[in-house]
This record gives structure tokens, C-alpha cells and sequence, in this order.
């Protein structure tokens, strides 16, 4: 027969009604074996017992519903950011705070490089936190002229870069008469990239290409590091473009013995047909492993709301900007479902305005009639600006819900200000109004645009505060049981996979958060600041300090 | 090396426009065509013209090639440029819901390109009421604002009265524009693309089409080069399309690209000799002529 470990804790918060509250959990063969106290579990037979959680709170492993692991990737360049961020080794960067502080970290790096040639990048840029003061080529300038810099927004939707990348791109001219390429008094353009069609040729000069979204082998290890760090045991990664090349690398790292999550990629819809996608991860998901699950779809109706590519409902952008773009058609989007519904593969959408979501909603109910599905969890993915009523279509077309917490922290102040007004803002990613309407909920950073912490996106959701302090949308608030739902199996339930993770019960898979504070008792306002010693993967052990 | 010659080719779902790539390709006739398209599944090129078929390139009788470029499209024109034979036209096909005029902004940033217009397919019989539609009606009309020339397809779906109806409906929502009326993509290749305007306008005499006529305008002297292409442009005019050489004031030999309302000028080399072909509607061609 198999070991079996029983460990004790200071407190075991299961997340299952039926025993919310325990000290012991037993786990055999990467499974859980049975939680109670050890009198109980004793009755399972020999076990050994190990104390090294005695004085931690264990909670299910967090659920992060959508993220990159790109984020993985980025940590290899310059932290630009405005505010605080660990990276996969745990050292915490300090918020880069001014464009003089970016460019001291960014020389500091310069200095350390040692092929003269070699481009410098940096990531998480965001000028609103400084006035909305905008870096120059210049300002890169004076970190080199020699050597191509490239620092990309938070957003991921600009790219700051200095002449010479401007040079090697073929952009450094005069005459340029294009939306995304500001330019200065001289004529030439400021160094300053907006939209994928304006970074790609430059980008490709300073270590931003299209296969940045594809991690590598190092960026997925150190994906998995952050991981560790934020209590998370199982990850998406949405959306990926699941090359052979992409998948084999994918396959063998979270193959071995020491990677500590579940992550599950979504094929991304894009540069293929609805068929030829479906069809792709049909055969993706025979290749499915315990810690790599494939065999799932991602598809992107519009852009985004702070980028004002996102479609809005009447009135529209409050600035008066004109409405955003469709990134796939109706017509595309109701074959893709169809199909997917028939072959019972998983389509996530992404929508960030209402208008998206109405369209989501229109073609997935015809679909639905045509290929009647009970318990497809079709998920809408960020839906920021859903209304009450889009909350009750998604309950009766039996729709799942990932909004987007963080981003209210971070721009809500400009979504207020700006792109869609006081009225607007107040119901964005509207948690409340999700769990009272009844439809299945989840929560999320999609890291790297805000930083990977189920814990801090559960305080997003619970304080509703912007990241100037006011708190936008008080009615929208939830709890912090709710939240604490929305981070485990709240989000297991939009990935079909909670009944495997997200509580802590009899069969499921051995993987806990392990916490130093109980999320219970810390209370609302300080959730964001629970210390997470590490993680339980399958029975397996990672402790964040020995990373 | 001359520019590479870039047509982008849009309008939304089922307004014809694999059919009217395939009717190029069939009549491409030497000149190296390569199509980009989104994805290969959108574009089903004729099993009949396909020589060799992998991952990422079709090869097409006649030595044309078409490809997809996914989400990628600068890699895949870098590429084009880089093949050999170089192609002589480069075609994108773009998707159903792209701005066309975002994506020839993006070509025009490119070194080594030159973006030879903007065509859009409309489906004469579906299209007002695809402008009126509740999620595309704005994309809808955003690709007729950017197009230089329409291609106002499957006119013989619609009455005599209701065509007229949209044609005009059309040249008021985009005054520029050109529009020529067609049925099963069946288009004049000439009016697509100037690389068939050239190829024809050398294979001797001017032949006519059904609705349309060609003729050179020979200026005998230096010309203010901009003047010229600005009123050839002209809409009252109508060309669809003129392209060739003049020389200008300071004695500079000029490359004209006009297509509609669009037009540009650039240097050339100097042996080239004076001579625009151009490209219009059967019965207004007798009022052009040099300025």
C-alpha cells in the first residue's frame, strides 16, 4: 500500500461545507486522502505524520482563471513599474516612481550588459501614475545611442523606444502620417508605439516579438516560481498559440518532478478557422497531462477599454472617441461555438465592452439551440462593463464569469475620468451583481498586465478601492468568503475542474496554499497583505523561501 | 530595388473576395502575384491553380504563391520581399472585420513597400443591410471610407433600380471612391492592381473591356509632377487607376501613381520614358488629358 502523510496544521480552511474547518489533512498518492482532526484520519491506517505546517493556515490551492505565462518571461527585462513587484526569485522591486527613476534602473542594467549590440527591455510602463507625463526617445536616449531600448506599457498596448531601435525598425524618418506614431516638433516620431502594427516592426529590435506570448522553457520555471510565492496551484495561460514547438517545451516542463502547478494553456482563435481550431485541440486534449491541460479555446471579441479598442453600447466612450474594434466577427464566432459545443470543447471569450458581451451573448444562444450543451461553462473572460441585464442572459445561457479585479485598483481612476465616466465605472466588474444573479464567478489579474496574487485580487474585489484611494462602486462589493470562493473553486468551476481542485475533500488533488495568516481573520481591508509560505502540488512540497 | 507594390483587398464575410483572388490568380498571366490572407482556411484558392501546397505557402501556376500570416502580418511581408523570384504585387486579403486603411497605414511604415490602394468587395444585394447592422454596421462603413476603389460584386442578384439605389447610396458615404460594378468577381484585372495596368498597357495595343477603356497621355514636356498625378486623381475625372512616367520642372524623371482619388509621386530613374496609362470608364475618357 502507498505512504500515507498526515499533516497537521494550525488550521485548515477547506472551502467544502461539510467540513469547513479542520487540523489534519491526509494525502496519499497525491490525493487527499481525508481532512479532519488525526483521530479520524488515523482510522485510514498507518500514516507518518509531519508537523512542518503545525504553526500555518492550509488553504485549497488558489486558482488563477486568467493569466500569461508570459509573465515569466518578462521578469528577464527591466521592472519598470510604478509600484512594488516580487519577481519569480522573491526579490521585491521598488516601484520605479519617476521617469528619472525608470531611467536610472534601465542605466544600471545598460552598465551590466556586456554585448555592446545587445537590446535593452523593459516592461510595465505606465505613465499615468506620473501625470501622464510620456517618455521620450531622448529619455531612452540618454541610457544609450548605441544599443536598441524598448520598454513596454503595463498595458501592452504601447512600446517607448529609443532612436536607435527607431532606426533599426526603419521608423526614423520624417513624413510618417500614422495614428500610432506620435510626433514631435522636429517631425520625427517620439519614440512612442501605439498598437500591435506600430511595435511589430520595432519591436522585433528590442526583444518584443509576437513569440514573446509563447514562454520559454526558463519563463515557464519561473512562472512556476511565482507561482509558489502567490499560493497558486493551478494557472491558465490565455491564451496561447500552442505551436508543435510551443507545446513539446510546454509538455516537458511541467513534466518534471519539481514543477509545482497545473497549468492549463488555452489555443488562442486567431490565424485559423473555427474548424481547424476545434479540430486542433481535440487532438490537443488527447495530449492532456495532470500538469499541462490542454484542450481548451480561447477567442477575443474586442480590444480594450483604457485603449479604446473595446466596443461600447450606446453612449459610447465617454471622451468621445469612436467605438473600438471587432477582433472576430459574429458570423466567425458563432461557427466557432458550434463546433466547440459539438465536440464538447471549452471556448473562453474575451470582452471588455458591453457591446462584446451583447454580442457574445446573441451568438451563443442560437448556437446553443443548435447543439444543446447542459454544463458547457462557456466563460466570458474580463466582461468589465457588463450591465444587470447581460448578468442575467449569462445565468440563462449557463455562462461562467472572469471578471477583471485588479484592473479596477489599477485604472479605475481612468475609466471614471476618461473612457466610460462616473455612472459606468461604478459597475464595472461587477462581483456583486455576478453571485446575486446566480452566475459562476471567478476573479483575476491576467498577470503580467497586473501582478500574479489571487490575495490581492480577492482584496480588489472585497474593497473595491482605486489606486488614488476612493472606493468606486460600493454596491459591487462581495465579501471575503466570497472572494475567497472566487479564488479556488470559484475559478476550478469556469475550467471544468473543480471537482479535482479548489477544495480541500476526499479524492481531490493534493494541492494547498499554505499560508502564514489566516484570510479569515486578517479582515477585508488587509487581505492583500496574507503571507504565503508556499505550496502543496499534488502531494508535492514547495516551500517559497527555498526557490 | 523599386517598392513592392501593396493592394489590400477587404470588405466583410461572403462579398466575394476569395472569388475575386481566384479571378486574379487565373488571369495573373506572368505577372508573380503572392496573396496573404489571415488564414488559409478563409481563402479556398481553386484546386486547379494549386502547383505545391505546405504549412505556410501555396504555389500557384504561374509562378504566384499565396500565404497566411496568422497574426503576423510585417514578418510575412518581410518575408515576401525576401523571396525569389521576388513577386511582383503583393495582395492582402484581410479580414472580414478589419479596418482596411489600419492595415495600409501599417504597410506604408515599412520600408521597401508601396501601398497600390485600398479595394473593398461589397455584395450588392446584402450591403445596406450590413451597414445597418447592430454589431458591424460601423466596421461596414469604416472599410467603405477607407477603400479607393469598390467593388460593388453580384449585381446581378439585385434590380436595375436597387443598384443604382446603392451605388449611390455608396459614392455619397464615400465621395472618392470609385465604384465598379461586377458580378461573380469577375473584375477587370487591370482596375485591381497597376502591376496588370502596366503589364497592359506594354503588351501593345490598348484593349478594351466590356466597360472600360485604356489610353497613354504622353506629356512633350517638363510638368509640375504633383499638378499632373492631383489631376488625374480628380474625381471629376474618374479614372479608375494611371500610372507611368513624366519628368518634372527641374528635369527629375517621376514615377505617377494614381488609383481613384488616391495618388502619389516618386523618383525614378532616369531612362524611364514619359507616359501615363491610364485606366477609366467607357464614354468619360474623352475628357482626359494632360492639364
Amino acid at each position: 500500500m502507498s505512504d500515507t502523510t498526515i499533516y497537521t496544521a494550525r488550521k485548515i480552511i477547506t472551502m467544502n461545507r461539510n467540513r469547513p474547518i479542520a487540523s489534519h489533512v491526509a494525502v496519499r498518492d497525491g490525493r487527499i486522502l481525508g481532512v479532519g482532526d488525526l483521530e479520524e484520519l488515523a482510522t485510514w491506517g498507518e500514516y507518518k505524520l509531519d508537523e512542518t505546517f503545525a504553526d500555518k493556515i492550509l488553504m485549497p490551492g488558489l486558482v488563477e482563471g486568467h493569466a500569461h505565462t508570459m509573465e515569466g518571461t518578462l521578469w528577464r527585462y527591466v521592472y519598470c513599474g510604478y509600484f512594488d513587484r516580487a519577481d519569480p526569485d522573491g526579490k521585491m522591486w521598488e516601484g520605479a516612481r519617476t521617469i528619472d527613476a525608470i531611467l536610472d534602473r534601465l542605466k544600471q542594467a545598460e552598465v551590466e550588459m556586456t554585448d555592446p549590440d545587445a537590446p535593452l527591455s523593459g516592461w510595465s510602463l505606465d505613465p499615468i501614475y506620473m501625470d501622464n507625463k510620456r517618455v521620450t526617445r531622448a529619455d531612452l536616449d540618454s541610457v544609450s545611442q548605441t544599443r536598441p531600448i524598448g520598454v513596454l506599457h503595463a498595458s501592452g498596448h504601447i512600446l517607448n523606444v529609443n532612436t536607435k531601435a527607431l532606426e533599426l525598425g526603419g521608423l526614423m524618418k520624417t513624413g510618417l502620417n500614422h495614428p500610432g506614431i506620435p510626433l514631435g516638433a522636429d517631425g520625427y516620431p517620439t519614440g512612442e508605439l501605439y498598437g500591435p502594427e506600430t511595435m511589430t516592426p520595432v519591436g522585433v529590435h528590442v526583444g518584443f516579438n509576437r513569440s514573446l506570448t509563447d514562454s520559454d522553457a526558463q519563463g515557464l520555471r519561473d512562472f512556476g516560481k511565482l507561482c509558489v510565492r502567490t499560493g497558486v496551484t493551478t494557472i491558465t495561460d490565455l491564451a496561447a498559440r500552442l505551436e508543435p514547438d510551443g507545446v513539446e517545451s510546454m509538455l516537458s516542463v511541467t513534466g518534471e518532478d519539481t514543477y509545482p502547478a497545473r497549468v492549463v494553456p488555452l489555443q488562442m482563435f486567431m490565424g485559423a478557422t473555427a474548424k481547424e481550431t476545434v479540430d486542433k485541440v481535440v487532438a490537443l486534449k488527447k495530449r492532456a497531462t495532470d500538469r499541462l491541460r490542454l484542450g481548451r479555446i480561447k477567442a477575443v471579441a474586442d480590444g480594450s477599454i483604457q485603449g479604446f479598442s473595446a466596443r461600447m453600447r450606446w453612449p459610447g466612450y465617454h471622451n468621445g472617441a469612436p467605438n473600438g474594434l471587432w477582433y472576430t466577427a459574429p458570423e466567425q464566432l458563432a461557427q466557432l461555438y458550434r463546433l466547440a459545443l459539438a465536440a464538447g470543447i471549452q471556448v473562453h471569450t474575451h470582452t471588455n465592452g458591453d457591446e462584446a458581451t451583447e454580442m457574445v451573448l446573441d451568438t451563443l444562444g442560437p448556437a446553443l439551440t443548435d447543439v444543446p450543451s447542459p454544463d458547457h461553462r462557456f466563460t466570458l473572460q474580463h466582461c468589465q462593463l457588463a450591465d444587470a441585464a447581460q448578468f442575467r442572459r449569462m445565468k440563462n445561457l449557463g455562462m461562467c464569469v472572469n471578471l477583471f479585479a485588479n484592473h479596477h485598483f489599477y485604472w479605475g481612476d481612468e475609466h471614471y475620468r476618461l473612457t466610460v465616466g462616473p455612472e459606468r465605472a461604478l459597475r464595472m466588474n461587477a462581483c456583486r451583481t455576478a453571485l446575486d444573479t446566480g452566475v459562476p464567478m471567478a476573479i483575476h489579474s491576467d498577470a503580467p498586465v497586473t501582478p500574479l496574487g489571487p490575495f490581492f485580487t480577492a482584496w480588489c474585489a472585497v474593497n473595491r478601492i482605486t489606486a488614488s484611494g476612493r472606493v468606486q462602486g460600493e454596491s459591487e462589493k462581495i465579501a471575503v468568503e466570497e472572494a475567497l470562493y472566487a479564488i479556488t473553486i470559484g475559478a476550478a468551476y469556469t475550467l471544468h475542474m473543480d471537482d479535482e481542485v479548489g477544495s480541500i475533500e476526499v479524492g481531490k488533488k493534493a494541492d494547498f496554499a499554505i499560508l502564514e495568516d489566516d484570510p479569515t481573520e486578517i479582515g477585508g481591508p488587509n487581505l492583500k497583505d496574507v503571507r504565503v509560505w508556499g505550496t502543496v502540488s499534488g502531494g508535492r512540497v514547495f516551500c517559497a523561501a527555498d526557490l | 530595388m523599386p517598392a513592392l507594390p501593396v493592394t489590400v483587398i477587404g470588405g466583410y464575410l461572403g462579398a466575394g473576395k476569395t472569388t475575386m483572388v481566384n479571378h486574379l490568380l487565373r488571369h495573373a498571366d506572368g505577372v508573380r502575384l503572392a496573396v496573404l490572407v489571415n488564414e488559409f482556411g478563409e481563402l479556398a484558392i481553386d484546386e486547379d491553380l494549386i502547383e505545391a501546397e505546405d504549412d505556410t505557402l501555396i504555389s500557384i501556376a504561374g509562378g504566384c504563391v499565396c500565404c497566411s500570416f496568422g497574426s503576423d502580418l510585417t514578418g510575412a511581408l518581410l518575408e515576401m520581399a525576401k523571396m525569389h523570384p521576388r513577386p511582383d504585387h503583393l495582395l492582402i486579403e484581410s479580414s472580414g472585420v478589419a479596418i482596411p486603411g489600419a492595415i495600409a497605414g501599417s504597410v506604408s511604415l515599412l520600408d521597401g513597400f508601396h501601398v497600390d490602394g485600398v479595394v473593398i468587395l461589397a455584395d450588392a444585394e446584402t450591403l445596406r443591410d450590413s451597414a445597418q447592422d447592430k454589431y458591424m454596421g460601423d466596421t461596414v462603413l469604416r472599410q467603405i471610407s477607407d477603400a479607393n476603389i469598390i467593388i460593388l460584386n453580384k449585381t446581378d442578384l439585385v434590380a436595375a433600380d436597387a443598384l443604382a439605389e446603392t451605388s449611390a447610396w455608396l459614392a455619397a458615404q464615400n465621395p472618392n471612391v470609385r465604384i465598379i460594378e461586377t458580378q461573380h468577381g469577375n473584375v477587370v484585372p487591370e482596375a485591381v492592381l497597376d502591376s496588370f495596368l502596366v503589364k497592359a498597357a506594354a503588351s501593345g495595343p490598348h484593349h478594351h473591356t466590356a466597360n472600360m477603356e485604356m489610353m497613354t497621355l504622353t506629356p512633350d514636356q517638363r510638368v509640375d509632377v504633383d499638378d499632373l498625378a492631383r489631376h488625374l486623381a480628380d474625381e471629376n475625372l474618374g479614372l479608375i487607376r494611371a500610372k507611368g512616367f513624366a519628368t518634372s520642372l527641374s528635369g527629375q524623371k517621376m514615377l505617377i501613381q494614381v488609383v481613384g482619388s488616391r495618388w502619389a509621386t516618386s523618383e525614378a530613374a532616369q531612362d524611364k520614358a514619359d507616359g501615363i496609362v491610364c485606366l477609366g470608364f467607357k464614354g468619360q475618357m474623352s475628357k482626359v488629358a494632360l492639364p
